[in-house]
């Protein structure tokens, strides 16, 4: 090949590759513009006022998303009450405690805990979790928001301990010296140093840890109970609208209100996990330039 | 002094304490699930088709739909991830294309799974016409993996030192050709590491092939990709939820999460296998 | 003394906002060796750099002003890059062999390059004989070339440099990173090479550029302060700085 032609075949996998990287505003702007041309077809049969402000979610007669929101809220909230003590201290454990060679074997199974699929641990909540909480509550079946967020606490473990561990490493050596060195034990060193000089990255884990439960459909499907009233305590039943997505979708024709439907709250599912995966990003960058 | 040494220990006992309970999660899924799955488990359970309306037999077309839907995925997401990281790594330069880019694909890791279904249904499905189909169900997953694979992609290219693509550029060679024959072999392993743990998560999704082709029941296996499939996580869910005897499938349902976590879980060793073999051998 | 090779006329290049070098007008003559002085941070290696225009790939650098190889403008729209890179070779200041085989590293850019099939082992022997490695590596041809020393690595690198039969050969601190022995025959090796090629060396190393080089440039804070043979520069440079900094005061 002589070097004309190689140089043509360099320019011109250059815009191949380019074009690859223009595929993902491509993909999201495509996702962008399905929720959102499906929802405006929904608000022209539904007012938007009824759907943001209405009690019922009973397709064909009441579409309101009030109760799945408060459902999905409900769900991911609890989670996170579970998750962020435990995820931050296993943090801290393992990054200002545990031994390196507790510290080799416990990583691993952080990382075993995070490829379990969420089929496997919504089946959990409903052979394991779901009768448990039966017995604990004396309730008649534990299909619940409780066991939701207990099943979603796990899931999102992963996420918000290795990030936290990042956060907390990425305290400068100095910092922690400086405070032994005035005579501060061991401990209020860990709760008065560095875990606030690690804060703006704790809270990039617990962003990105309730954007991974509020997106969550698999276990709250199968271990929340699905009814789709709004709840008033974690033992009733909740129906996220990851799980009326996932239940409706299958039975309804294409291109009816109800079809439109599902989509429209999929775009206001999709502007919260953005929401909230902007503020950890927002918090995560924070640190980097804090940090470099 | 007193009073510190006791909050001291409180302290330690809290955080010690909190970490067992991460590892007894772990330990608890587990032993639940393999104590329980393990004796319903056989050469018969994954070799045979289900019988008796899914009360009795195997799993296997459930098994070969999963691993041909992550071979779908495969063959989309893995040629697209790779050059768009390339892109971002090779080429891209610092400016505000280069920055919406990159917000996107991490937007695109945040959107929920189920969403990723919806953009599925409405472009796979109805829009090309490519009907509720492996195909359909494997470019949806091979959209959902995307993000994954080009970020695994790009961290193993930032590995490889700039020192090796001048050695090649400062011998005539094309940016291209520099790429192809000393980044990208050089890159190899992690990049494969990376791939092997997105497509372990992408065969363990349901929500995304929910409405895009999985079904509860097929007759036969087809190896056309216009045709429905089943998959194992679906199995399970149906199995655990919609089926009549529910009590009585319980230990194929049981069963079928043992396969499907030991599956993810190959898909794992694998990829670490990988990533120490190259690590000792630099 | 033959003619002019490589020259660089009102040379400015800038990192971003930064200017790095400073109106540079330079001459390399053909079958010398140049070596380029100064303390870190004087622009030397950016300097070298440009001439295989290796800083096309910073997106940030700027380059003003016009810079030949004979006639031939580097920076002309329709000249091939690759073209002037496989005339003006470079050498690195870290061995960089590629990850593949000793033979493969001398072999890869022959065949992109197009040569013939059947003259590629002659011409990889002719190289590595050249390079002083024949006698060192000709029984194990198949092995990484990152299993060599330090050493055995830069000479192969200079090999890999050579057998393209460049022009000039552009050296950024090739013994840097290497030991006396291994030094001094780079060295060696340099004083023969400059029979068949252009050499020109970025060096730290004040002994070394006065044993090989021909002529000495003295660089400072981008510019270009001195130029003249290496006996004048280093006996009696005309310059205040330079003075200076061959006495050590700096650098």
């Amino acid at each position: 090949m002589n070097t004309v032609k190689r140089e043509q075949i360099d320019s011109l996998l250059k815009f191949a590759f380019k074009g690859a990287g223009l595929l993902t505003i491509t993909l999201l702007g495509g996702i962008f513009f399905m929720l959102f041309a499906n929802s405006i077809l929904f608000f022209l049969n539904v007012p938007p006022l009824d759907f943001f402000t209405g009690s019922q979610w009973d397709p064909e007669n009441h579409y309101s998303i009030f109760p799945l929101l408060v459902s999905t809220f409900w769900v991911a909230l609890g989670s996170m009450l579970i998750a962020v003590p435990l995820g931050i201290f296993s943090a801290a454990y393992l990054s200002e405690m545990a031994p390196k060679k507790l510290q080799i074997v416990l990583k691993p199974i952080i990382e075993m805990l995070a490829a379990i699929p969420s089929v496997a641990i919504g089946f959990l909540g409903i052979v394991l979790v779901g009768p448990g909480l039966a017995q604990i509550f004396g309730i008649q079946n534990g299909l619940n928001a409780l066991n939701g967020s207990i099943l979603l606490a796990v899931m999102a473990l992963p996420t918000i301990v290795t990030i936290s561990e990042d956060a907390i490493n990425a305290v400068p050596k100095s910092h922690r010296e400086a405070s032994l060195a005035l005579g501060a034990n061991k401990w209020e060193t860990l709760f008065k140093v560095t875990i606030p000089a690690a804060f703006p990255g704790l809270i990039a884990a617990v962003m990105l840890g309730l954007g991974r439960a509020l997106g969550e459909t698999m276990t709250v499907l199968m271990a929340t109970g699905n009814s789709a009233a709004i709840p008033k305590g974690f033992l009733d039943s909740v129906r996220t609208i990851t799980a009326t997505i996932a239940i409706e979708m299958g039975e309804v024709p294409y291109q009816t209100t109800h079809y439109y439907s599902l989509f429209a709250i999929a775009a206001i599912l999709f502007l919260i996990t953005l929401a909230v995966n902007f503020t950890g990003e927002f918090f995560a960058n924070r640190l980097r330039k804090f940090h470099s | 002094m007193e009073k510190k040494r006791i909050i001291g220990l409180f302290s330690g006992l809290v955080l010690g304490g909190s970490t067992l309970i991460v590892v007894l999660f772990l330990g608890i899924i587990l032993w639940d699930i393999f104590s329980k799955g393990f004796p319903s488990l056989s050469w018969n359970f994954v070799s045979s088709f289900p019988t008796n309306g899914m009360t009795q037999g195997g799993i296997l077309p459930a098994i070969i739909g999963t691993v041909l839907l992550t071979f779908i995925t495969t063959l989309f997401s893995v040629p697209f991830g790779v050059a768009c990281a390339i892109y971002l790594n090779e080429y891209a330069r610092p400016n505000t294309l280069t920055n919406v880019i990159r917000a996107s694909i991490r937007n695109l890791a945040g959107v929920p799974s189920i969403i990723y279904g919806l953009f599925g249904l409405a472009l796979f499905v109805q829009a090309l016409n490519f009907g509720t189909s492996i195909l359909s169900a494997g470019l949806t997953l091979g959209l959902l993996s995307l993000p994954y694979i080009i970020t695994t992609t790009e961290e193993a290219l930032k590995r490889i030192p700039n020192s090796l693509r001048e050695a090649a550029l400062a011998l005539g060679v094309t940016q291209f050709e520099t790429i192809k024959d000393v980044v990208l072999p050089k890159a190899l392993p992690g990049i494969l590491t990376g791939v092997i743990l997105t497509l372990s998560r992408a065969a363990g999704e349901t929500a995304p092939i929910l409405f895009t082709g999985v079904a509860f029941f097929i007759n036969g296996i087809s190896a056309s990709p216009n045709q429905e499939f089943m998959a194992l996580p679906y199995h399970l869910y149906m199995l655990s939820t919609q089926h009549n005897e529910i009590e009585q499938v319980r230990p194929l349902a049981y069963a079928t999460a043992s396969v499907l976590i030991l599956l993810v879980f190959l898909l794992n060793i694998i990829a670490f296998y990988v990533r120490f073999k190259n690590r000792t051998q630099d | 003394m033959d003619g002019i090779k490589l020259r660089a006329e009102n040379l400015n290049l800038y990192f971003g906002q930064k200017q790095i070098l400073k109106n540079i007008n330079i001459e390399f003559p053909k079958n010398q060796v140049t070596s380029l002085i100064g303390p870190s941070g004087c622009g030397k290696s950016t300097l070298l750099r440009s001439f295989n225009r290796m800083h096309d790939l910073s997106p940030d650098a700027r380059i003003e002003g016009k810079l030949f190889l004979d006639e031939l403008d580097l920076y002309g729209r329709k000249n091939s890059v690759t073209d002037i890179r496989k005339r003006i070779g470079m050498v690195f200041q870290k061995p960089n062999p590629l990850p593949k085989s000793i033979y493969e590293n001398l072999s890869y850019a022959l065949n992109i390059h197009n040569y013939p099939k059947q003259d590629i082992p002659n011409l990889i022997e002719a190289a590595l004989r050249e390079s002083f490695l024949w006698d060192e590596v000709k029984d194990e041809m198949k092995k990484p070339a990152v299993k060599l020393s330090g050493g055995q690595q830069q000479r192969l690198c200079i090999a890999r440099t050579v057998v393209l039969r460049p022009e000039v050969i552009l050296m950024d601190e090739p013994c840097s990173a290497l030991d006396p022995i291994s030094t001094k025959k780079i060295e060696e090796l340099i004083l023969k090479l400059k029979e068949d090629f252009t050499i020109v060396i970025v060096t730290h190393n004040m002994q070394q550029a006065q044993r090989i080089s021909n002529k000495v440039a003295f660089m400072y804070l981008g510019e270009l302060i001195e130029y003249d043979t290496s006996d004048t520069i280093f006996k009696h440079p005309n310059n205040e700085l330079t003075q200076r900094y061959i006495g050590g005061y700096f650098g």
